[in-house]
């Protein structure tokens, strides 16, 4: 039974084939739209993941602090909540390093009377505290301790960057569903047309015999064959499209910092899964009505 | 009427069907026995087409009790219709034969959906069509038929399914005298070869030339009694 109702889905494809295409192309194109987006948030997420792991607090500490309350502060910075690791650079250490960096220009620095720079400490934090709000909180912690002038945390443009992706985030799942919601009442319409237009087929099957069961799964399956091709169709371009930006982007931006890629074969196959389901959930809403109404 | 009836294949009781305020068939009582050739017979909107309704459930009963080879209608749930409408092969007066599938796909179709075998399906197609005289036009799309043509297509797929009844809905007319004469020997045939045959229809000449058990229809009502 099952290769019949198989075979009944083939030819009704053939036999109403713009109308499919119609459907198909509708089910691309949401795939297209929808996976764009989340291709997007998990290309920022791995990048923001990146830059955030190279966060670091610095706390600077007033000129006026005695050496010998130095490994005090530094015992109270350790205690707190989601601290791995406090490092102390002196005054003299962070000199030398800006001696360093400034190469050619270090002779400027020789005629400084005495150093300007402040004793300091460098903060790690442990990777599950990397969270914008935590780092806040710690950094807010940190500079409540009377010795210390300053803290900063040097890349603070991440966390409105990160901010900002999140708005795109929540819109972009937003439009996701809104996307396949539209999708499946487009593909239920276009079914809908279809049937319309098969509506004296399927009365006529209804007065020989046919049970609910040999009229409707042709139908489902040519709504899954269809989802399969409209997201096997939306993939195909995603990836065209994806691989002509990136081989751009790639030589100019990324340089093997991170690395920019396409949906993994799982998630492949979960989005061509879900356009089976799309195809199969517009026919049945539409045959839901139709068959009611025979 | 007799209730006990071994013979008896169709009973309705006091049988109505209304559309809102309006009825078309008021208190019908009728009996149809087996291997019987029955006329439904009335001017046009007398309720011919709606009472043969009712017997395949294109319609349900508004009140009253209809029993078919058994089965009481207005019991029967939707689940069960398609092994009701199995029992019966339906003629119309359109064909109602699927204009993208083929002959053979039309017939096939009846066969398909009680799930007889590809092989058996084949033979079946073949005697039937060959029984109405259309063998060779089995990969015809029905528009390329003449409405005699049609007719004899849409008689083969009524009989496909052996039935115990075939209710024929005014089955000559759309045609012309000799395609007329053609489907009237084949329902000869058909109740010769033990079919109980119910048709609609409003011309005498017809029913003369078949002869059998005839009811007037008037308004929605039997003008005699049936038996």
């Amino acid at each position: 039974m099952i290769s019949l109702y198989f075979k009944h889905a083939l030819r009704d494809i053939g036999k109403n084939r713009f109308v499919n295409a119609v459907s198909i192309i509708t089910i691309a194109l949401s795939v297209i739209i929808t996976c764009s987006f989340i291709l997007f948030f998990i290309n920022t997420s791995e990048i923001l993941t990146l830059w955030k792991k190279g966060v670091r607090i610095m706390a600077y500490l007033y000129q006026d602090v005695p050496a010998e309350k130095i490994s005090e502060i530094q015992k109270k910075i350790s205690g707190l909540y989601g601290v791995e690791d406090v490092r102390f650079i002196s005054k003299e250490e962070a000199f030398d390093v800006l001696k360093q960096q400034m190469k050619r220009q270090s002779s400027l620095l020789e005629n400084l009377k005495e150093n300007p720079l402040p004793n300091a400490f460098e903060i790690r934090m442990i990777a599950s505290s990397q969270t914008w709000e935590k780092i806040e909180n710690l950094a807010s912690r940190i500079q409540s301790i009377p010795q210390i002038e300053e803290v900063e945390y040097g890349q603070r443009w991440l966390a409105r960057f990160s901010y900002i992706i999140n708005i795109f985030r929540m819109s972009g799942y937003v439009l996701g569903i809104l996307f396949s919601v539209a999708s499946v009442f487009i593909v239920a319409n276009t079914v809908r047309l279809v049937l319309y237009s098969r509506r004296d087929e399927i009365e006529i099957m209804c007065l020989v015999g046919a049970s609910d069961g040999f009229i409707k799964v042709p139908f489902y399956i040519e709504g899954i064959i269809m989802g399969a091709l409209g997201g096997t169709i939306g993939l195909i371009v995603l990836f065209t499209t994806f691989v002509s930006i990136t081989s751009n982007i790639d030589q100019s931006i990324t340089s093997g910092a991170f690395h920019i890629s396409f949906f993994s074969y799982s998630i492949m196959l979960i989005i061509l899964i879900s356009s089976m389901f799309v195809g199969w959930l517009g026919c049945f809403l539409s045959l839901k009505h139709i068959i009611k109404t025979v | 009427m007799n209730d006990n009836n071994e013979n008896s294949l169709i009973r309705m009781f006091h049988v109505y069907r209304r559309y809102g305020s309006k009825a078309a068939l008021f208190d019908i009582n009728l009996e149809v026995f087996k291997n019987e050739f029955i006329f439904i017979t009335g001017p046009s909107g007398a309720g011919k087409s709606t009472l043969l309704k009712l017997l395949y459930l294109g319609e349900p009963a508004s009140e009253g009790q209809i029993l078919v080879d058994g089965i009481n209608l207005s019991r029967i749930s939707r689940k069960r219709i398609p092994f009701l409408r199995r029992k019966i092969g339906i003629i119309f007066q359109d064909f109602k034969l699927i204009h993208s599938k083929t002959v053979f796909e039309n017939i096939a179709l009846v066969l398909e959906a009680a799930g007889k075998p590809r092989q058996f399906i084949q033979k079946k197609i073949g005697s039937v069509l060959r029984a109405v005289g259309m063998e060779d036009k089995q990969n015809s799309f029905p528009l390329s038929l003449s409405g005699g043509e049609q007719q004899r297509v849409a008689i083969a797929r009524a009989v496909a399914g052996d039935p115990t009844i075939i209710l024929a809905d005014e089955p000559t007319g759309s045609l012309d005298a000799e395609s007329a004469s053609q489907v009237t020997g084949l329902l000869k045939e058909f109740h010769i070869r033990g079919s109980t045959i119910i048709v609609a229809t409003h011309d005498k000449e017809f029913i003369s030339k078949l002869g059998g058990r005839a009811v007037y229809l008037k308004q929605g009502r039997i003008q005699s009694p049936p038996v």
